[in-house]
Protein backbone atom coordinates (compact mmCIF):
# COMPACT_ATOMS: atom_id res chain seq x y z
CA UNK A 1 0.00 0.00 0.00
CA UNK A 2 1.45 3.23 -1.31
CA UNK A 3 1.40 6.32 0.60
CA UNK A 4 -1.39 8.12 -2.04
CA UNK A 5 -3.71 5.36 -1.35
CA UNK A 6 -3.53 5.76 2.61
CA UNK A 7 -4.03 9.69 1.65
CA UNK A 8 -7.18 8.71 0.09
CA UNK A 9 -8.53 7.40 3.63
CA UNK A 10 -7.61 11.09 4.72
CA UNK A 11 -11.17 11.84 6.49
CA UNK A 12 -10.56 9.03 8.63
CA UNK A 13 -6.83 9.43 9.30
CA UNK A 14 -7.53 13.03 10.39
CA UNK A 15 -10.75 11.60 12.63
CA UNK A 16 -8.58 8.98 14.70
CA UNK A 17 -5.72 11.27 15.07
CA UNK A 18 -8.41 13.77 16.47
CA UNK A 19 -9.84 11.03 18.98
CA UNK A 20 -6.33 9.86 19.97
CA UNK A 21 -5.62 13.84 20.37
CA UNK A 22 -8.04 13.72 22.88
CA UNK A 23 -7.40 10.78 24.57
CA UNK A 24 -4.02 12.16 25.78
CA UNK A 25 -5.37 15.44 26.59
CA UNK A 26 -7.41 13.91 28.83
CA UNK A 27 -4.15 11.84 30.29
CA UNK A 28 -2.00 15.11 30.36
CA UNK A 29 -4.49 17.86 31.31
CA UNK A 30 -5.19 18.60 35.12
CA UNK A 31 -8.88 18.95 36.19
CA UNK A 32 -8.75 22.43 36.24
CA UNK A 33 -7.47 22.59 32.54
CA UNK A 34 -10.34 20.61 31.42
CA UNK A 35 -11.95 23.05 30.21
CA UNK A 36 -9.56 23.77 27.50
CA UNK A 37 -10.43 20.57 25.81
CA UNK A 38 -13.47 21.87 24.40
CA UNK A 39 -11.57 24.76 22.55
CA UNK A 40 -9.12 22.43 21.21
CA UNK A 41 -11.31 19.83 20.16
CA UNK A 42 -13.19 22.59 18.16
CA UNK A 43 -10.58 24.07 16.32
CA UNK A 44 -8.95 20.78 15.80
CA UNK A 45 -12.48 19.41 14.04
CA UNK A 46 -12.64 23.04 12.08
CA UNK A 47 -9.30 21.90 10.58
CA UNK A 48 -10.45 18.44 9.74
CA UNK A 49 -13.04 20.10 8.28
CA UNK A 50 -10.83 22.09 6.02
CA UNK A 51 -8.27 19.84 5.01
CA UNK A 52 -11.90 17.55 3.93
CA UNK A 53 -11.88 20.47 1.30
CA UNK A 54 -8.82 20.39 0.15
CA UNK A 55 -9.33 18.29 -3.77
CA UNK A 56 -7.71 15.22 -3.67
CA UNK A 57 -7.30 12.12 -5.76
CA UNK A 58 -9.87 9.37 -5.58
CA UNK A 59 -10.09 5.88 -5.68
CA UNK A 60 -10.96 2.54 -3.84
CA UNK A 61 -8.50 0.53 -1.69
CA UNK A 62 -8.51 -2.53 0.38
CA UNK A 63 -9.65 -4.77 -2.78
CA UNK A 64 -12.37 -2.30 -2.96
CA UNK A 65 -13.67 -2.59 0.12
CA UNK A 66 -13.22 1.34 0.81
CA UNK A 67 -14.58 3.22 -1.74
CA UNK A 68 -13.86 7.36 -2.40
CA UNK A 69 -15.49 9.42 -5.37
CA UNK A 70 -16.45 13.19 -5.41
CA UNK A 71 -19.73 12.91 -4.14
CA UNK A 72 -18.99 11.01 -1.11
CA UNK A 73 -16.37 13.56 0.19
CA UNK A 74 -18.72 15.72 -0.25
CA UNK A 75 -21.16 14.30 1.50
CA UNK A 76 -18.74 13.88 4.55
CA UNK A 77 -17.17 17.11 4.10
CA UNK A 78 -21.31 18.25 5.01
CA UNK A 79 -21.37 16.04 7.75
CA UNK A 80 -18.30 17.15 9.13
CA UNK A 81 -19.86 20.56 8.91
CA UNK A 82 -22.35 19.44 11.24
CA UNK A 83 -20.24 18.03 13.50
CA UNK A 84 -18.14 20.51 14.16
CA UNK A 85 -21.39 22.94 14.73
CA UNK A 86 -22.67 20.70 17.50
CA UNK A 87 -18.91 20.56 18.92
CA UNK A 88 -19.54 24.44 19.22
CA UNK A 89 -22.49 24.33 20.88
CA UNK A 90 -21.91 21.30 23.34
CA UNK A 91 -19.77 24.19 25.45
CA UNK A 92 -22.32 25.09 27.63
CA UNK A 93 -23.73 21.72 28.78
CA UNK A 94 -20.59 20.58 29.19
CA UNK A 95 -19.30 23.48 31.44
CA UNK A 96 -22.17 22.51 34.18
CA UNK A 97 -20.61 21.03 37.15
CA UNK A 98 -22.11 17.58 36.96
CA UNK A 99 -20.12 17.08 33.67
CA UNK A 100 -16.75 18.48 34.65
CA UNK A 101 -14.71 15.29 34.11
CA UNK A 102 -16.47 13.97 31.34
CA UNK A 103 -16.27 16.69 28.85
CA UNK A 104 -13.21 14.25 26.98
CA UNK A 105 -15.57 11.40 27.12
CA UNK A 106 -18.30 13.02 25.19
CA UNK A 107 -15.76 14.09 22.34
CA UNK A 108 -14.33 10.86 22.46
CA UNK A 109 -17.69 9.03 21.84
CA UNK A 110 -18.95 11.73 19.31
CA UNK A 111 -16.14 11.54 17.37
CA UNK A 112 -15.97 7.55 17.40
CA UNK A 113 -19.50 7.77 15.76
CA UNK A 114 -18.35 10.22 13.00
CA UNK A 115 -15.16 7.63 12.05
CA UNK A 116 -18.37 5.39 11.69
CA UNK A 117 -20.30 8.20 9.61
CA UNK A 118 -17.67 8.52 7.24
CA UNK A 119 -16.50 4.41 7.06
CA UNK A 120 -20.05 3.76 6.63
CA UNK A 121 -20.41 6.34 3.48
CA UNK A 122 -17.28 4.86 1.91
CA UNK A 123 -18.31 1.32 1.95
CA UNK A 124 -17.76 -0.19 -0.91
CA UNK A 125 -18.42 -4.18 0.72
CA UNK A 126 -21.16 -4.64 2.37
CA UNK A 127 -19.71 -5.76 5.81
CA UNK A 128 -17.53 -2.17 5.87
CA UNK A 129 -21.39 -0.72 5.49
CA UNK A 130 -22.23 -2.62 8.82
CA UNK A 131 -19.03 -1.95 10.86
CA UNK A 132 -19.69 1.81 10.21
CA UNK A 133 -23.13 2.05 10.85
CA UNK A 134 -22.80 -0.03 14.17
CA UNK A 135 -20.02 2.61 14.93
CA UNK A 136 -22.41 5.01 14.39
CA UNK A 137 -24.67 3.91 16.24
CA UNK A 138 -22.94 2.77 19.43
CA UNK A 139 -21.19 5.25 20.39
CA UNK A 140 -24.22 7.58 20.20
CA UNK A 141 -26.25 5.22 22.62
CA UNK A 142 -24.26 5.64 25.37
CA UNK A 143 -24.36 9.83 24.50
CA UNK A 144 -27.94 9.45 24.66
CA UNK A 145 -27.61 8.00 28.52
CA UNK A 146 -24.89 10.51 29.16
CA UNK A 147 -26.49 12.13 32.01
CA UNK A 148 -26.10 9.73 34.89
CA UNK A 149 -28.96 10.88 37.01
CA UNK A 150 -31.70 12.24 34.77
CA UNK A 151 -33.63 9.24 34.29
CA UNK A 152 -35.03 10.64 30.97
CA UNK A 153 -31.69 10.02 29.72
CA UNK A 154 -31.35 6.58 30.51
CA UNK A 155 -34.75 6.20 28.97
CA UNK A 156 -33.43 7.46 26.00
CA UNK A 157 -30.65 5.41 25.49
CA UNK A 158 -32.04 2.09 26.18
CA UNK A 159 -34.62 3.42 23.88
CA UNK A 160 -31.89 3.98 21.07
CA UNK A 161 -30.08 1.11 21.60
CA UNK A 162 -32.53 -1.84 21.64
CA UNK A 163 -34.44 -0.30 18.93
CA UNK A 164 -31.17 0.05 16.62
CA UNK A 165 -30.26 -3.29 17.74
CA UNK A 166 -33.56 -4.98 16.35
CA UNK A 167 -33.46 -2.48 13.56
CA UNK A 168 -29.62 -4.01 13.02
CA UNK A 169 -30.48 -7.36 13.09
CA UNK A 170 -33.45 -6.62 10.20
CA UNK A 171 -30.99 -5.12 8.52
CA UNK A 172 -28.23 -8.18 8.54
CA UNK A 173 -31.11 -10.82 7.57
CA UNK A 174 -32.00 -8.78 4.69
CA UNK A 175 -28.37 -8.91 3.92
CA UNK A 176 -27.82 -12.86 4.24
CA UNK A 177 -30.60 -13.54 2.13
CA UNK A 178 -29.06 -10.81 -0.28
CA UNK A 179 -25.86 -13.09 0.57
CA UNK A 180 -27.57 -16.00 -0.46
CA UNK A 181 -28.95 -15.10 -3.44
CA UNK A 182 -26.16 -13.48 -5.50
CA UNK A 183 -22.84 -14.67 -3.49
CA UNK A 184 -20.89 -11.25 -3.55
CA UNK A 185 -20.96 -8.85 -0.76
CA UNK A 186 -19.38 -6.30 -2.85
CA UNK A 187 -21.09 -3.35 -3.83
CA UNK A 188 -19.04 -3.23 -7.32
CA UNK A 189 -19.23 -7.14 -8.70
CA UNK A 190 -23.06 -7.18 -7.54
CA UNK A 191 -24.95 -8.83 -9.79
CA UNK A 192 -29.11 -8.31 -9.01
CA UNK A 193 -31.77 -11.14 -11.24
CA UNK A 194 -34.32 -9.65 -9.83
CA UNK A 195 -35.86 -12.47 -8.53
CA UNK A 196 -37.87 -12.68 -5.64
CA UNK A 197 -35.04 -13.47 -3.15
CA UNK A 198 -33.23 -10.24 -3.96
CA UNK A 199 -36.50 -8.21 -3.40
CA UNK A 200 -37.40 -10.29 0.16
CA UNK A 201 -33.89 -9.01 1.42
CA UNK A 202 -34.00 -5.77 0.03
CA UNK A 203 -37.74 -5.63 2.37
CA UNK A 204 -35.57 -6.23 5.06
CA UNK A 205 -32.44 -4.19 4.50
CA UNK A 206 -34.87 -1.43 3.82
CA UNK A 207 -36.71 -1.73 6.64
CA UNK A 208 -33.18 -1.82 8.39
CA UNK A 209 -31.92 1.22 7.55
CA UNK A 210 -35.33 2.98 7.40
CA UNK A 211 -35.10 2.78 11.50
CA UNK A 212 -32.05 4.79 11.40
CA UNK A 213 -33.72 7.68 9.31
CA UNK A 214 -37.04 7.06 11.17
CA UNK A 215 -39.07 6.85 8.04
CA UNK A 216 -42.49 6.26 9.23
CA UNK A 217 -43.79 2.66 9.96
CA UNK A 218 -40.14 2.89 12.02
CA UNK A 219 -40.61 5.92 13.42
CA UNK A 220 -41.85 5.16 17.54
CA UNK A 221 -38.60 5.62 18.86
CA UNK A 222 -37.57 8.73 17.30
CA UNK A 223 -39.61 11.57 19.56
CA UNK A 224 -38.70 9.73 22.74
CA UNK A 225 -34.85 9.57 22.55
CA UNK A 226 -34.73 13.16 20.57
CA UNK A 227 -37.13 13.88 24.33
CA UNK A 228 -34.81 12.26 26.81
CA UNK A 229 -30.99 12.77 25.44
CA UNK A 230 -29.15 15.71 25.98
CA UNK A 231 -29.41 18.16 23.37
CA UNK A 232 -26.30 18.19 21.96
CA UNK A 233 -26.92 14.74 21.51
CA UNK A 234 -30.34 15.09 20.18
CA UNK A 235 -28.93 17.19 16.88
CA UNK A 236 -26.29 15.03 16.62
CA UNK A 237 -29.02 12.38 15.68
CA UNK A 238 -31.09 14.54 14.08
CA UNK A 239 -28.35 16.07 11.74
CA UNK A 240 -25.73 13.72 11.27
CA UNK A 241 -26.85 10.32 12.01
CA UNK A 242 -29.95 10.79 10.12
CA UNK A 243 -28.33 12.60 7.05
CA UNK A 244 -25.59 9.83 7.41
CA UNK A 245 -28.41 6.79 6.85
CA UNK A 246 -30.24 9.25 3.92
CA UNK A 247 -26.94 9.49 1.76
CA UNK A 248 -26.16 5.92 2.08
CA UNK A 249 -29.69 4.53 1.77
CA UNK A 250 -29.26 6.79 -1.87
CA UNK A 251 -26.32 5.44 -2.99
CA UNK A 252 -27.09 2.15 -2.28
CA UNK A 253 -30.87 2.79 -4.06
CA UNK A 254 -29.04 5.08 -7.41
CA UNK A 255 -26.00 1.81 -7.45
CA UNK A 256 -26.46 -1.60 -6.28
CA UNK A 257 -30.50 -1.29 -6.08
CA UNK A 258 -31.11 0.06 -9.58
CA UNK A 259 -32.28 -3.32 -11.17
CA UNK A 260 -35.02 -3.65 -8.57
CA UNK A 261 -36.20 -0.29 -9.44
CA UNK A 262 -39.78 -0.33 -9.58
CA UNK A 263 -40.29 -2.25 -6.92
CA UNK A 264 -38.21 0.19 -4.38
CA UNK A 265 -40.01 3.20 -5.94
CA UNK A 266 -43.45 1.81 -4.86
CA UNK A 267 -41.71 1.68 -1.31
CA UNK A 268 -40.49 4.70 -1.28
CA UNK A 269 -43.89 6.21 -2.81
CA UNK A 270 -45.80 5.01 0.35
CA UNK A 271 -43.48 5.49 2.67
CA UNK A 272 -42.73 9.09 1.32
CA UNK A 273 -46.68 10.45 1.72
CA UNK A 274 -46.62 8.28 5.14
CA UNK A 275 -43.38 9.81 6.78
CA UNK A 276 -44.59 13.27 5.31
CA UNK A 277 -48.33 13.11 6.76
CA UNK A 278 -47.57 11.47 10.23
CA UNK A 279 -44.91 13.03 10.69
CA UNK A 280 -46.67 16.88 9.96
CA UNK A 281 -49.64 16.02 12.14
CA UNK A 282 -48.14 14.82 15.03
CA UNK A 283 -45.93 17.98 15.06
CA UNK A 284 -48.96 20.34 15.32
CA UNK A 285 -49.69 18.96 18.83
CA UNK A 286 -46.40 19.20 20.66
CA UNK A 287 -45.34 21.15 23.28
CA UNK A 288 -42.43 20.02 24.25
CA UNK A 289 -39.86 21.85 21.54
CA UNK A 290 -36.91 18.55 21.33
CA UNK A 291 -40.55 16.71 20.82
CA UNK A 292 -42.11 19.46 18.04
CA UNK A 293 -38.18 19.71 16.31
CA UNK A 294 -38.52 15.45 16.14
CA UNK A 295 -41.33 15.00 14.72
CA UNK A 296 -40.30 18.47 12.17
CA UNK A 297 -37.48 16.23 11.50
CA UNK A 298 -39.48 13.08 10.67
CA UNK A 299 -41.58 15.13 8.37
CA UNK A 300 -38.24 16.62 6.55
CA UNK A 301 -36.92 12.65 6.20
CA UNK A 302 -39.84 12.50 3.80
CA UNK A 303 -39.20 14.98 1.94
CA UNK A 304 -35.97 13.71 1.16
CA UNK A 305 -37.50 10.62 0.25
CA UNK A 306 -38.86 12.52 -2.95
CA UNK A 307 -35.69 13.71 -3.94
CA UNK A 308 -34.78 9.66 -3.61
CA UNK A 309 -37.55 8.49 -5.54
CA UNK A 310 -36.03 10.53 -8.46
CA UNK A 311 -33.31 7.99 -8.98
CA UNK A 312 -30.95 9.79 -10.99
CA UNK A 313 -28.59 12.36 -11.15
CA UNK A 314 -30.75 15.33 -10.52
CA UNK A 315 -32.97 13.26 -7.34
CA UNK A 316 -28.74 12.99 -5.96
CA UNK A 317 -28.03 16.62 -6.27
CA UNK A 318 -31.45 17.35 -4.64
CA UNK A 319 -30.90 14.98 -1.85
CA UNK A 320 -27.45 16.17 -0.90
CA UNK A 321 -28.36 20.26 -1.29
CA UNK A 322 -31.64 19.46 1.47
CA UNK A 323 -29.64 17.45 3.45
CA UNK A 324 -26.58 20.57 3.53
CA UNK A 325 -29.55 23.49 4.23
CA UNK A 326 -31.29 20.82 6.25
CA UNK A 327 -27.80 20.51 8.85
CA UNK A 328 -27.90 24.33 8.76
CA UNK A 329 -30.97 25.14 9.91
CA UNK A 330 -31.72 22.63 12.04
CA UNK A 331 -28.82 23.18 14.04
CA UNK A 332 -29.67 26.71 14.39
CA UNK A 333 -32.82 25.74 15.88
CA UNK A 334 -30.96 23.34 18.14
CA UNK A 335 -28.87 26.00 18.88
CA UNK A 336 -31.21 28.17 20.75
CA UNK A 337 -33.24 25.67 21.69
CA UNK A 338 -30.23 24.61 23.60
CA UNK A 339 -29.31 27.95 24.65
CA UNK A 340 -32.48 28.66 26.63
CA UNK A 341 -32.16 25.16 27.97
CA UNK A 342 -29.34 25.60 29.62
CA UNK A 343 -29.47 28.82 30.66
CA UNK A 344 -33.28 28.43 31.92
CA UNK A 345 -34.51 24.73 31.42
CA UNK A 346 -37.72 25.71 29.56
CA UNK A 347 -38.55 23.67 26.65
CA UNK A 348 -42.25 24.59 26.13
CA UNK A 349 -43.51 26.64 23.50
CA UNK A 350 -45.30 28.58 25.46
CA UNK A 351 -42.26 29.57 27.64
CA UNK A 352 -41.35 31.44 24.48
CA UNK A 353 -43.95 33.51 24.65
CA UNK A 354 -42.75 37.12 24.36
CA UNK A 355 -39.37 35.56 23.72
CA UNK A 356 -38.41 38.35 21.17
CA UNK A 357 -38.53 41.38 23.82
CA UNK A 358 -35.92 40.02 25.85
CA UNK A 359 -33.57 38.13 23.30
CA UNK A 360 -34.12 39.47 19.86
CA UNK A 361 -30.84 38.39 18.36
CA UNK A 362 -31.36 34.44 19.31
CA UNK A 363 -35.59 34.96 18.35
CA UNK A 364 -34.36 36.15 14.77
CA UNK A 365 -31.90 32.95 14.38
CA UNK A 366 -35.06 30.80 15.38
CA UNK A 367 -37.08 32.64 12.91
CA UNK A 368 -34.45 32.13 10.21
CA UNK A 369 -34.01 28.95 11.17
CA UNK A 370 -37.85 27.94 10.89
CA UNK A 371 -38.62 29.87 8.07
CA UNK A 372 -36.07 27.53 6.15
CA UNK A 373 -37.16 24.44 7.25
CA UNK A 374 -40.60 25.38 6.43
CA UNK A 375 -39.34 26.80 3.17
CA UNK A 376 -39.66 30.39 2.53
CA UNK A 377 -38.87 32.03 -0.42
CA UNK A 378 -35.55 33.51 -0.07
CA UNK A 379 -33.66 31.40 2.24
CA UNK A 380 -32.11 27.92 1.81
CA UNK A 381 -34.91 25.66 2.47
CA UNK A 382 -37.36 27.28 -0.21
CA UNK A 383 -34.65 26.03 -2.89
CA UNK A 384 -34.42 22.61 -1.25
CA UNK A 385 -37.51 22.10 -1.16
CA UNK A 386 -37.93 23.41 -4.84
CA UNK A 387 -35.36 21.37 -5.90
CA UNK A 388 -36.46 18.27 -4.45
CA UNK A 389 -40.31 19.12 -6.06
CA UNK A 390 -38.78 19.25 -9.39
CA UNK A 391 -36.44 15.94 -8.63
CA UNK A 392 -39.97 14.50 -8.31
CA UNK A 393 -41.81 16.06 -11.54
CA UNK A 394 -39.28 14.86 -13.52
CA UNK A 395 -40.51 11.45 -13.30
CA UNK A 396 -44.33 12.70 -13.57
CA UNK A 397 -45.49 11.68 -9.57
CA UNK A 398 -47.65 14.51 -9.90
CA UNK A 399 -49.97 12.78 -6.61
CA UNK A 400 -46.84 12.48 -4.81
CA UNK A 401 -45.90 16.30 -5.87
CA UNK A 402 -49.52 17.80 -4.78
CA UNK A 403 -49.23 15.41 -1.27
CA UNK A 404 -46.16 17.35 -0.56
CA UNK A 405 -47.26 20.81 -1.43
CA UNK A 406 -50.12 19.85 0.84
CA UNK A 407 -47.64 19.22 3.58
CA UNK A 408 -45.59 21.89 3.12
CA UNK A 409 -48.65 24.48 3.83
CA UNK A 410 -49.62 21.88 6.89
CA UNK A 411 -45.95 22.57 8.67
CA UNK A 412 -45.98 26.42 7.51
CA UNK A 413 -48.70 26.24 9.86
CA UNK A 414 -46.78 24.74 13.12
CA UNK A 415 -43.55 26.39 12.51
CA UNK A 416 -45.36 30.01 12.73
CA UNK A 417 -47.06 28.71 15.87
CA UNK A 418 -43.50 28.95 17.24
CA UNK A 419 -43.00 32.49 15.32
CA UNK A 420 -46.22 33.34 16.77
CA UNK A 421 -45.11 32.64 20.18
CA UNK A 422 -41.61 34.50 20.18
CA UNK A 423 -42.71 37.68 18.19
CA UNK A 424 -47.02 38.69 18.81
CA UNK A 425 -48.01 36.48 22.18
CA UNK A 426 -47.29 38.51 25.23
CA UNK A 427 -45.98 37.07 28.21
CA UNK A 428 -46.05 38.22 32.48
CA UNK A 429 -42.91 36.27 33.08
CA UNK A 430 -40.91 35.80 29.39
CA UNK A 431 -37.40 34.24 29.32
CA UNK A 432 -34.94 36.55 30.90
CA UNK A 433 -32.06 38.23 28.78
CA UNK A 434 -29.72 35.00 28.17
CA UNK A 435 -25.61 35.94 27.03
CA UNK A 436 -24.47 33.00 25.10
CA UNK A 437 -21.24 31.72 25.34
CA UNK A 438 -18.92 32.61 22.41
CA UNK A 439 -18.88 29.14 20.99
CA UNK A 440 -22.53 29.15 20.65
CA UNK A 441 -22.41 32.46 19.03
CA UNK A 442 -20.08 31.17 16.62
CA UNK A 443 -22.22 28.52 15.67
CA UNK A 444 -25.47 30.13 15.66
CA UNK A 445 -23.05 32.95 12.90
CA UNK A 446 -22.10 29.57 10.84
CA UNK A 447 -25.75 27.95 10.66
CA UNK A 448 -27.11 31.42 10.02
CA UNK A 449 -25.08 32.76 7.59
CA UNK A 450 -25.03 28.93 5.83
CA UNK A 451 -28.84 29.68 5.78
CA UNK A 452 -28.74 32.84 3.58
CA UNK A 453 -25.67 31.94 1.70
CA UNK A 454 -27.27 28.67 0.35
CA UNK A 455 -30.35 30.61 -0.15
CA UNK A 456 -28.85 33.71 -2.33
CA UNK A 457 -25.39 31.76 -4.17
CA UNK A 458 -26.68 29.55 -6.37
CA UNK A 459 -23.66 28.33 -7.58
CA UNK A 460 -23.10 25.89 -4.64
CA UNK A 461 -26.25 23.30 -6.28
CA UNK A 462 -24.48 24.20 -9.47
CA UNK A 463 -21.74 22.22 -7.99
CA UNK A 464 -23.77 19.21 -6.61
CA UNK A 465 -25.43 19.36 -9.61
CA UNK A 466 -22.27 18.91 -11.61
CA UNK A 467 -20.65 16.25 -9.32
CA UNK A 468 -23.89 14.27 -9.73
CA UNK A 469 -24.12 13.91 -13.22
CA UNK A 470 -22.43 10.17 -13.28
CA UNK A 471 -25.45 9.18 -11.51
CA UNK B 1 -22.77 -34.60 7.18
CA UNK B 2 -23.46 -32.04 4.49
CA UNK B 3 -25.20 -35.03 2.14
CA UNK B 4 -27.85 -35.76 4.86
CA UNK B 5 -28.62 -32.23 5.62
CA UNK B 6 -30.34 -30.17 3.00
CA UNK B 7 -30.09 -26.52 3.13
CA UNK B 8 -33.90 -26.15 3.36
CA UNK B 9 -33.69 -27.30 6.96
CA UNK B 10 -30.72 -24.83 8.01
CA UNK B 11 -32.72 -22.46 6.98
CA UNK B 12 -36.14 -22.97 8.06
CA UNK B 13 -34.35 -23.40 11.60
CA UNK B 14 -32.44 -20.17 10.72
CA UNK B 15 -36.06 -18.17 9.97
CA UNK B 16 -37.20 -19.82 12.82
CA UNK B 17 -34.95 -18.44 15.45
CA UNK B 18 -34.92 -15.26 13.92
CA UNK B 19 -38.98 -14.76 14.34
CA UNK B 20 -38.72 -16.70 17.86
CA UNK B 21 -36.47 -14.00 18.86
CA UNK B 22 -38.49 -10.84 17.35
CA UNK B 23 -41.15 -11.66 19.19
CA UNK B 24 -39.69 -12.44 22.58
CA UNK B 25 -38.26 -8.89 21.62
CA UNK B 26 -41.79 -7.31 21.41
CA UNK B 27 -43.47 -9.40 23.83
CA UNK B 28 -41.32 -9.35 26.66
CA UNK B 29 -41.33 -6.76 29.77
CA UNK B 30 -37.78 -7.24 31.14
CA UNK B 31 -35.22 -5.36 29.17
CA UNK B 32 -32.47 -8.01 29.49
CA UNK B 33 -34.99 -10.87 27.82
CA UNK B 34 -35.37 -8.15 25.29
CA UNK B 35 -32.05 -8.09 24.55
CA UNK B 36 -31.94 -12.06 24.25
CA UNK B 37 -34.55 -11.75 21.60
CA UNK B 38 -32.18 -9.39 19.65
CA UNK B 39 -29.55 -11.58 20.51
CA UNK B 40 -31.18 -14.89 19.03
CA UNK B 41 -31.93 -12.62 15.77
CA UNK B 42 -28.35 -12.03 14.98
CA UNK B 43 -27.07 -15.63 15.99
CA UNK B 44 -30.95 -16.67 13.28
CA UNK B 45 -28.53 -14.14 10.90
CA UNK B 46 -25.04 -16.03 11.57
CA UNK B 47 -26.33 -19.39 10.63
CA UNK B 48 -27.84 -17.90 7.60
CA UNK B 49 -24.52 -16.46 6.65
CA UNK B 50 -22.46 -19.59 7.74
CA UNK B 51 -25.00 -22.01 5.87
CA UNK B 52 -24.89 -19.91 2.58
CA UNK B 53 -21.29 -19.88 2.53
CA UNK B 54 -20.67 -23.84 3.15
CA UNK B 55 -23.41 -24.72 0.67
CA UNK B 56 -23.63 -22.49 -1.97
CA UNK B 57 -20.32 -20.78 -1.86
CA UNK B 58 -17.75 -22.79 -0.32
CA UNK B 59 -14.94 -21.35 -2.51
CA UNK B 60 -14.77 -18.33 -0.44
CA UNK B 61 -15.06 -17.10 2.93
CA UNK B 62 -16.79 -14.29 3.02
CA UNK B 63 -19.95 -15.34 4.71
CA UNK B 64 -17.82 -17.04 7.77
CA UNK B 65 -15.73 -13.87 8.47
CA UNK B 66 -19.24 -11.68 8.16
CA UNK B 67 -20.64 -13.70 11.41
CA UNK B 68 -17.50 -12.95 13.15
CA UNK B 69 -17.40 -9.62 12.86
CA UNK B 70 -21.88 -10.00 13.62
CA UNK B 71 -20.64 -12.09 16.89
CA UNK B 72 -17.84 -9.23 18.09
CA UNK B 73 -20.27 -6.45 17.58
CA UNK B 74 -23.13 -7.89 19.31
CA UNK B 75 -20.87 -8.07 22.08
CA UNK B 76 -20.35 -4.53 22.17
CA UNK B 77 -23.44 -3.96 21.75
CA UNK B 78 -25.05 -5.96 24.10
CA UNK B 79 -22.10 -4.31 26.60
CA UNK B 80 -23.51 -0.74 25.72
CA UNK B 81 -26.97 -1.86 26.58
CA UNK B 82 -25.98 -3.58 29.43
CA UNK B 83 -24.42 -0.22 30.62
CA UNK B 84 -27.19 1.98 30.10
CA UNK B 85 -29.97 -0.89 31.81
CA UNK B 86 -28.17 -0.46 35.26
CA UNK B 87 -27.61 2.98 35.06
CA UNK B 88 -31.19 3.15 34.84
CA UNK B 89 -31.42 0.35 37.77
CA UNK B 90 -29.92 2.92 39.62
CA UNK B 91 -31.92 5.77 38.67
CA UNK B 92 -35.57 4.18 39.07
CA UNK B 93 -34.99 0.60 40.67
CA UNK B 94 -36.30 -1.75 37.74
CA UNK B 95 -35.37 -2.89 34.68
CA UNK B 96 -39.22 -3.45 33.76
CA UNK B 97 -40.48 -1.89 30.40
CA UNK B 98 -43.84 -1.22 32.04
CA UNK B 99 -42.10 1.54 34.04
CA UNK B 100 -39.81 2.99 30.89
CA UNK B 101 -42.44 5.39 30.65
CA UNK B 102 -41.98 8.72 31.53
CA UNK B 103 -41.87 9.71 28.03
CA UNK B 104 -44.93 9.09 26.29
CA UNK B 105 -47.11 10.74 23.13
Amino acid sequence: MTWNELLLMRHEWTLIGLALVLIILEIGLSDEQKNRITISASLLMASITIVGFIPAEHGSIFGGMYVTDPIRILMKNILNIGALIIFLQSNAWLSKASMKNRITEFYLLLVSSLIGVNYMISAGHFLMFYLGLELLTIPIAALAAYEQYNSKSAEAGIKLILSSAFSSAILLFGLSVLYGATGNLYFAGFSFTGSLVTVLGFIFFFSGLAFKISIVPFHLWTADVYEGSPTSVTSYLSVVSKGAAVFVLAILLFTLFRVIQPVWRDVLYATAILTMTIGNLFAIRQQNLKRFLAFSSIAQAGFILLGVINGGGLGMATVIYFVLMYVFSNLAAFGVVQTVEQSTGKLNIDDYNGFYKTNPKLSLTMMLALFSLAGIPPLAGFFGKFFLFTAVAENGFYTLLLVAVLNTVISLYYYLLVVKAMFINKSESPIPVITSDGFMRTSLLIAATGIIVLGFYSPVFDYIMELCTTY
Amino acid sequence: MIDHVPLTHVLIVSTLMFFIGAYGFLTRKNLVTMLIGVELMLNAVNINFVAFDRYLFPSGIEGHFFSLFIIAIAAAEAAVAIAIFINLYRNIRSIDVEHVDKMKY
